[in-house]
C-alpha cells in the first residue's frame, strides 16, 4: 500500500516529463494517451488506497524521503493517507482523468498540445502533492505548484497580452494569500514546535497547546492563504479573469481542484479554526458575502464562461460558510458534488464555445438545443445540478449548507437561500440564453455549428452520470434513514479526520427545510423561464443597460475599479513621486555632486603636471632635502 | 683601506656624494633622455660605492650582495630603457624629453 500511495503523484509527473522531453517526436493521439493514461494509472491507484481506507485503516504517514534537518526542525516530503486526502485524491484523479480526455479532443488543433498536456500533468502532480503532504511544508509545495501551473495555463495562449495580464493577475493576487499562508505556518511552528498534521492535529484532534489568540491569528492567517487559492472577498477578483485559459483548464483547475485547495487547507486544520470562535466567524462571513456577491454578479454576465466563474466563485462562498459554521463534512462534500456538476457545466461551456467557433457571448447563441445534443442535454443535467433540485448531486450537498446556516445563525439560512436562488435563476439564464431561442450568431457559425467529438462528449456523459448520482454519498437522515440507506456515510467516513456537528437534526424539520431549498430554487428556475423562454426576452447589450443595479452587478461591483483607485493609483503616484523627487534629485544630486568634486579637484591639480621631467626632479630633489634636513 | 691608510671613509663618501649629485643635475638640467639616461646610471654607481665602502668599513659582505643587485638590476633596466628609447627615435625622431610629452593630460 505505501508504494502504491508514493506511485500516485509520481505517474502524471512522469507523464509531465515524458511528454516535455520526448513530445516532439511523438504523434499527437500517442502524447494524449500517456497524458490521460498517467492521470487513469494515479486514478486506479487512488481507487486501491480509498478502498483500503474504506475497511477501516489506520490513517498512515508514507515516508518518500528525507528533506530539511535543522535544529528542531524535521520535515520529511511524506503522504499522510486518511479519509479526507483518500477522497479527495480520488475525485482529482477521476475528474482529472476525463478532463485530460477532453483535452485530447479540445486542444487537438491547438499548435501548443504537447505544452497543454505536460502543464496539465503537472498541475495533477502538485494537486496530488498539495493533497497527500503529511505536513504544512508539503503541502505548501503543492499550493505553490498548482499556482505556477494554473499561471502557465491561464497564459496559455501567450500571444495575446491580455491573457499574460490575467494570468500575472492571478499570480499576483495568490502571492498576497501566499504571505497569510506562510506567515500563519511561522506562527504555528513557533508556538507548536511542529508543522506535521499528524502530530499538530491527529493526535487529541484538537491537541493544539496553543493560547486561544496564538489561534486565532494563526488561523486566521491560514485564512487569507485559503482566500487567495480559494477566490475569496476581496481575494476573488483573479477567478473571472482566469477564464482567459482554455476550458479544459478552467474546469479543471478554476473549478474543480485547485480552488477548492483553500477548502481543503481549512479543513485539514479542522481542529484549529473549531478552537477558535472568531476565526471561524470570519470564515463563515467571508464565505456568505462571496457567495452572495458571486451569484449577484452572475445575474448579469453575459461571456458564458465568466457566468459559471461567478458561480464559482460563489459556491466556494458557500463551502466556505459551512466550513465556518463547523460543518467541515458538509464543505468536503460540496466540494466533490461541485467538482463533478461544475466541471461538466465547463466542459460543456467549452462544447459550446468549440461548436460556436471560439465565441463566448451568449447574447451571440441560442437555439443549439437542436445542433449539439449531447452538450445540450448534459449541460441541462449540470444545470439542475447546481440549481439544487432533487435527486440532483447539488441538491443534497447545498441543503446540507443550508440546513447547517439554519440550525447556527437564521441570517446565514436566509442569505444562503437568496444564493440558492439567485444560482437557479442565472444557470437557467444561462441555459435558456444558450440552448433555446433562435440562433443569433452570424451565418458562418451557424453553418461551423456541430456535435463536439467522441473524446469530449464521453468525459460529458460521465460527469452527468456523476453529478446525477453524486449526491448519494451523503444523503440525509430523512431521506436515507427511512429508506433504509446509507445516510451521512459521507460524514461518517470522514468522522475519524474531521470534527462534526454533534447534534442531529429532526427529520420533520430536515424535510421542511428541502421544501423550502425546492420551492426557492423552482421558484427561480420558473422566474428564468417565464423571462427568457416564455417571453423570449435577450440579455440586453452593454449600450442599453440603463437600471443602475443593473449597471452595478454587470460592471461587477466596481471592485476591479476599487482596486485600481485604492490600491494601484496611489502606489503609481507613490512610485512616480519617488521616481522624479527622490530617485532623480536626492540620489542622483548626491553622486553628482560628489562627481563634480572630484572633476573640479582633479583639474585645479593638473595645473601641477607639466609634462617637463626636470620640473618632477627638482620638486623630488628639494623636497628630499627639505624632508632630510627636517629630519 | 688597508693598502691606502691616509684614505679613510669620508673621502668614499665625499665621492659618493659628488658622483650622485653630478646624477641629479645631470638629470634635472639635460633634456637629451640618453644622457638622462645615463645620469641614472652615474647615480646607482654612487649609492654603489658608499656600499661597498660601507661594508668595508664594518667587516659585511651583506652590502656587497646589494651592489651585485644594483648591477644585475641595472643591467636589466639598461637593456629594456634602451629598447625603449631605439623605438622612441624611430617613431618621434627626438629623444628630447620636453617634445616627448604625450602623456601629459
Amino acid at each position: 500500500m505505501e508504494k502504491l500511495v508514493t506511485l500516485i503523484p509520481l505517474f502524471p509527473l512522469a507523464g509531465f516529463l515524458c511528454i516535455i522531453f520526448f513530445g516532439k517526436t511523438l504523434s499527437k493521439s500517442l502524447i494524449g494517451g500517456i497524458a490521460s493514461g498517467a492521470i487513469l494509472l494515479s486514478f486506479i491507484a487512488s481507487i486501491l488506497v480509498f478502498t483500503t481506507q474504506i475497511h477501516g485503516a489506520q490513517p498512515t504517514v508514507v515516508k518518500a524521503f528525507d528533506w530539511i534537518h535543522a535544529g528542531g526542525l524535521d520535515i520529511d516530503i511524506s503522504f499522510l493517507v486518511d479519509p479526507l486526502s483518500s477522497i479527495y485524491l480520488l475525485f482529482i484523479t477521476g475528474v482529472g482523468f476525463l478532463i485530460h480526455m477532453y483535452s485530447t479532443g479540445y486542444m487537438h488543433e491547438d499548435e501548443g498540445f504537447n505544452r497543454f498536456m505536460a502543464y496539465l500533468n503537472l498541475f495533477v502532480f502538485f494537486m496530488l502533492i498539495l493533497v497527500l503532504g503529511s505536513s504544512f511544508v508539503t503541502m505548501f509545495i503543492g499550493w505553490e505548484g498548482v499556482g505556477v501551473c494554473s499561471f502557465m495555463l491561464i497564459g496559455f495562449w501567450y500571444k495575446d497580452m491580455k491573457n499574460n495580464d490575467a494570468a500575472k493577475k492571478a499570480f499576483v493576487i495568490n502571492r498576497i494569500g501566499d504571505l497569510g499562508l506562510i506567515l500563519g505556518m511561522c506562527l504555528i511552528f513557533s508556538n507548536a514546535g511542529s508543522l506535521n498534521f499528524s502530530e499538530l492535529f491527529i493526535e487529541g484532534s484538537s491537541g493544539l497547546s496553543m493560547p486561544r489568540d496564538i489561534a486565532t491569528t494563526a488561523a486566521i492567517l491560514l485564512f487569507i492563504g485559503a482566500m487567495g487559492k480559494s477566490a475569496q472577498i476581496p481575494l476573488h477578483t483573479w477567478l473571472p479573469d482566469a477564464m482567459a485559459g482554455p476550458t479544459p483548464v478552467s474546469a479543471l483547475i478554476h473549478a474543480a481542484t485547485m480552488v477548492t485547495a483553500g477548502i481543503y487547507m481549512v479543513a485539514r486544520c479542522n481542529g484549529l479554526f473549531a478552537s477558535s470562535a472568531a476565526a471561524s466567524e470570519i470564515v463563515a462571513w467571508t464565505g456568505m458575502l462571496t457567495a452572495l456577491m458571486g451569484a449577484t454578479i452572475a445575474l448579469t454576465q453575459n461571456d458564458i464562461k465568466k457566468v459559471l466563474a461567478y458561480s464559482t466563485v460563489s459556491q466556494l462562498g458557500l463551502m466556505f460558510l459551512a466550513l465556518g459554521l463547523g460543518a467541515y463534512s458538509t464543505a468536503v462534500f460540496h466540494v466533490i458534488t461541485h467538482a463533478f456538476f461544475k466541471a461538466l457545466l465547463f466542459l460543456g461551456s467549452g462544447s459550446v464555445i468549440h461548436g460556436m467557433g471560439g465565441e463566448q457571448d451568449i447574447r451571440r447563441m441560442g437555439g443549439l438545443k437542436s445542433h449539439m445534443r449531447i452538450t445540450h442535454l448534459t449541460f441541462l443535467i449540470g444545470t439542475i445540478a447546481i440549481s439544487g433540485i432533487f435527486p440532483f448531486a447539488g441538491f443534497f450537498s447545498k441543503d446540507q449548507i443550508v440546513a447547517v446556516a439554519f440550525e447556527e445563525n437564521k441570517v446565514f439560512f436566509i442569505l444562503s437561500l437568496i444564493v440558492s436562488a439567485c444560482t437557479a435563476f442565472y444557470m437557467f439564464r444561462l441555459y435558456f440564453l444558450t440552448f433555446h431561442g433562435k440562433f443569433r450568431g452570424t451565418h458562418e457559425q451557424e453553418h461551423h455549428l456541430h456535435e463536439s467529438p467522441k473524446s469530449m462528449t464521453i468525459p460529458l456523459v460521465v460527469l452527468a452520470v456523476l453529478s446525477i448520482v453524486g449526491g448519494f454519498i451523503g444523503l440525509p437522515h430523512a431521506i436515507g434513514h427511512d429508506m433504509g440507506m446509507h445516510w451521512h456515510w459521507l460524514d461518517h467516513y470522514l468522522a475519524d479526520t474531521l470534527l462534526m456537528p454533534t447534534s442531529l437534526m429532526h427529520s420533520g424539520t430536515e424535510i421542511a427545510l428541502m421544501l423550502v431549498a425546492t420551492i426557492v430554487a423552482v421558484g427561480a428556475i420558473y422566474f428564468a423561464w417565464n423571462i427568457y423562454k416564455k417571453k423570449g426576452q435577450l440579455a440586453l447589450e452593454d449600450k442599453a443597460i440603463t437600471s443602475s443595479t443593473h449597471r452595478l452587478l454587470a460592471a461587477k461591483y466596481f471592485i476591479d475599479e476599487l482596486y485600481t483607485a485604492v490600491i494601484q493609483k496611489p502606489l503609481d503616484a507613490l512610485s512616480h513621486f519617488f521616481n522624479s523627487v527622490f530617485e532623480h534629485k536626492i540620489i542622483d544630486g548626491l553622486i553628482q555632486s560628489i562627481q563634480w568634486s572630484v572633476t573640479s579637484t582633479g583639474d585645479l591639480l593638473r595645473k601641477a603636471h607639466t609634462g617637463k621631467l626636470y620640473m618632477y626632479i627638482l620638486i623630488t630633489v628639494f623636497g628630499l632635502i627639505l624632508l632630510l634636513t627636517q629630519l | 683601506m688597508e693598502l691606502l691608510p691616509h684614505i679613510t671613509i669620508d673621502h668614499y663618501l665625499y665621492f659618493s656624494t659628488v658622483l650622485f649629485c653630478l646624477g641629479v643635475a645631470g638629470i634635472m638640467y639635460r633634456r637629451n633622455a640618453i644622457i638622462m639616461f645615463m645620469c641614472v646610471e652615474l647615480m646607482l654607481n654612487a649609492v654603489n660605492v658608499a656600499l661597498v665602502a660601507f661594508s668595508k668599513m664594518y667587516g659585511q659582505t651583506d652590502a656587497q650582495v646589494f651592489v651585485f643587485f644594483i648591477m644585475v638590476v641595472a643591467a636589466a633596466e639598461v637593456a629594456v630603457g634602451l629598447a625603449i628609447l631605439m623605438m622612441l627615435y624611430r617613431n618621434m625622431h627626438t629623444t628630447d624629453t620636453d617634445v616627448l610629452d604625450k602623456l601629459k593630460f
